[in-house]
């Protein structure tokens, strides 16, 4: 029995469930914000400290014995995971106070919040591959709500991109599960991996391992697939839009990693190079598209799929140094990105627009802000010693070492461009001279639904900054600690037997290949009879 | 049966396709809706289907008589008719408050946050 790896999924639920008790309390509400996310932060760091000393933590629900139940396993990777989301979900916390219009507050904005955050430990958690067709749903459901929450027209053409896509990647997903519990007759990952060598049809399994790419890629928002990602992500309140931008394609980068190293790993030859291709348009692809636009928020969205590209290349390069890689990438964009989209709502507060071509002059206004930017923004360029440059670093270092010259090159050049656009927004909206045609705000106290501040509350919406500023130094500046975490993740997903292990049971695991489950089963209900007379 | 389901399901993902590449907001929930039906049937089929043989183990015994019916891919298929009719029903909702805000029940006038 080990409480720490439910707990993630429950309190976000539980504080989902008492913001919705207290509906009109909007104080009340408030204070389950903080105080829940705190909460989560904590849980979160036990989660990891715990598995940081036991290695695999498994639980399975309701006492059934897997591969009957649905089995909560935590391994690095899900802890790593778990760990960002508390981080990401008190910063997110925090800011919304600030910034969430009273508007926003009375429709429920704060029990989507904690409901989204349910949803993302859970599909980082769970060991069931229906399950996590769930969590994904509970996730999605969530996130719909958030994004037309002001029911903007901006934000209404979002969303029925956003939905369309998002739910069409999920009947592509559930068609593949159908598929697969077809094709080996389970749903627990672990032991779908046991079975998958004994498939008999080798044809079905790339059916199936496509489909999965496909699914998770447009939930991840790789090329050619990402085309809902930079329709919609600008078009919500600012901290929607960073929580969205910190979180949930993760959960599609995650789902890809976790399936291609336990299920598809025999099946990775060809769709290797599919993968590695399909990284490289989307670092390439992202990063152009990001030059050509001049709003603030859009620019960032087009670094979020270019940042995806660097994700999937430590996974397709499939080696445990790249996949250590692609899981610090992961780490580093989810604090950099969405810090970059933090301070994006500052600035908006701060100048009333996020049209570059009209904000500047903000680094004499606000020194401290134009640090704040500096760090997360030439981080996500992969500038040394920032966070940024070590995942970039192992990265290629990996594509090195597995002698993919061409694709490492242009993971290279890509940080030039990435580079490029950072440097775009820093030299309008800091360094240049405030245009005259804007209006500033006068007295910063605007009130409204639009995202706009109620009170300059400024340090709510400094503190989560300065805090994912520093961490993001931080990682920079410890990388060797952090870099053990990465390495114990990347050799745990290219040896799946210990995640398998842990879920079937170390003695079990090599017997119930051969052993039919059924039989399993009643020599336990055998066994429970003799016990009881 | 199986093959009558196969062709069943697959001119139910081929509709669906088809619904969702029209212009109509209203066409693309239709095909919505005929796609997640399609995956439910598609669970359904491919765990194999067995006729009148309920999963239910006769008193005294450890396990069933003969060939049984598999109930797991019916919990599943139960649960994913739940969450597709709650994101349908949010589908439906918010092309109503588009066509509201748009005044226009075309895709093609959805442009704005493209470019």
């Amino acid at each position: 029995m080990r409480p720490e790896v439910a707990l993630p999924v429950l309190l976000p639920l539980l504080s989902g469930a008492l913001s919705l008790l207290f509906w009109r309390s909007r104080p009340v509400q408030r204070f389950i914000a903080v105080a829940g996310n705190v909460a989560l932060l904590l849980v979160s760091v036990w989660l990891f400290v715990a598995v940081l000393t036991d290695g695999y933590i498994t639980m399975q629900m309701g006492s059934w014995a897997a591969p009957f139940g649905i089995t909560l396993i935590a391994d690095m990777l899900s802890a790593v995971m778990i760990l960002m989301t508390g981080i990401i979900g008190l910063a997110m916390g925090v800011y919304s106070l600030a910034t969430t219009g009273r508007g926003h507050e009375k429709f429920g904005y704060y029990p989507l919040m904690h409901l989204l955050l349910a949803g993302v430990a859970g599909a980082f958690l769970t060991g069931d591959i229906f399950n996590l067709y769930v969590w994904f749903e509970v996730m999605l459901v969530a996130s719909f709500a958030l994004l037309i929450l002001g029911g903007e027209r901006a934000q209404m053409e979002g969303a029925i991109k956003y939905v369309t896509l998002n739910l069409l990647a999920s009947v592509i997903f559930l068609s593949a599960v159908g598929l697969l519990y077809g094709t080996v007759g389970t749903l627990n990952m672990a032991d779908i991996a046991l079975r998958m060598d004994e498939a008999e049809h080798s044809g079905m399994v790339e059916v199936l391992a496509v489909m999965f790419m496909v699914a998770f890629g447009i939930k991840a928002a790789a090329f050619p697939l990402f085309f809902w990602l930079p329709a919609s992500y600008h078009t919500p309140p600012v901290a929607v839009s960073a929580l969205f931008a910190g979180l949930l394609t993760k959960v599609g980068v995650y789902s890809l990693f976790r399936v291609f190293t336990l299920i598809f790993d025999q099946t990775m030859g060809y769709l290797q190079d599919i993968m590695l291709w399909g990284a490289v348009l989307t670092m390439v692809t992202g990063v152009l598209g990001a030059a050509a636009q001049y709003e603030f928020r859009r620019i960032l969205s087009f670094h979020i799929v270019s940042q995806i590209g660097y994700m999937i290349l430590g996974l397709a390069l499939y080696t445990p140094l790249a996949i250590a890689g692609g899981a610090f990438a992961i780490v580093h964009n989810i604090i950099v990105k969405t810090n970059l989209f933090l301070i994006s709502g500052i600035t908006y507060h701060l100048q009333g627009t996020y049209q570059l071509k009209k904000m500047g002059g903000l680094y004499r206004e606000r020194p401290w802000l134009a640090v704040a930017f500096f760090i997360s923004a030439f981080s996500l360029a992969g500038i040394p010693p920032l966070s940024g440059f070590f995942a970039k670093f192992v990265l290629v270092r990996a594509g090195l070492e597995a002698e993919a010259y061409v694709v490492t090159g242009f993971a290279l050049a890509v940080g030039f461009m990435t580079l490029y656009s950072m440097v775009k927004i820093w030299n309008e909206v800091f360094w240049k001279a405030l245009p005259e045609d804007n209006n500033v705000p006068a007295s910063q106290t605007s009130v409204g639904d639009d995202g706009r501040l109620l009170k300059p509350t400024l340090w709510m919406m400094y503190t989560p900054v300065v805090v994912l500023a520093m961490m993001s130094l931080l990682i920079g500046v410890f990388a060797e600690p952090i870099m053990q975490v990465m390495i114990v993740v990347g050799d745990q997903l290219m040896s799946p037997s210990g995640y398998i292990e842990a879920v079937m049971g170390v003695s079990a695991s090599a017997e119930a290949a051969l052993l039919d489950p059924i039989e399993l089963q009643a020599e336990r209900i055998g066994d429970d009879a003799e016990d009881s007379p | 049966m199986e093959p009558l389901m196969a062709l069943a399901i697959g001119l139910l993902y081929a509709a669906a396709v088809f619904m969702m590449l029209r212009r109509s907001i209203v066409k693309l929930v239709i095909g919505l809706l005929l796609l997640t039906n399609a995956a439910n049937l598609l669970i359904f089929t491919t765990a194999g289907m067995t006729r009148g043989a309920p999963p239910l183990i006769p008193e005294g015994m450890l396990q069933p008589l003969g060939d049984v019916a598999d109930p797991l891919p019916q919990a599943v298929v139960l649960t994913a008719i739940v969450i597709a009719f709650g994101v349908l029903a949010f589908a439906v909702v918010l092309i109503r408050r588009a066509y509201e805000i748009v005044k226009a029940d075309d895709l093609d006038k959805m442009k704005d946050t493209d470019t």
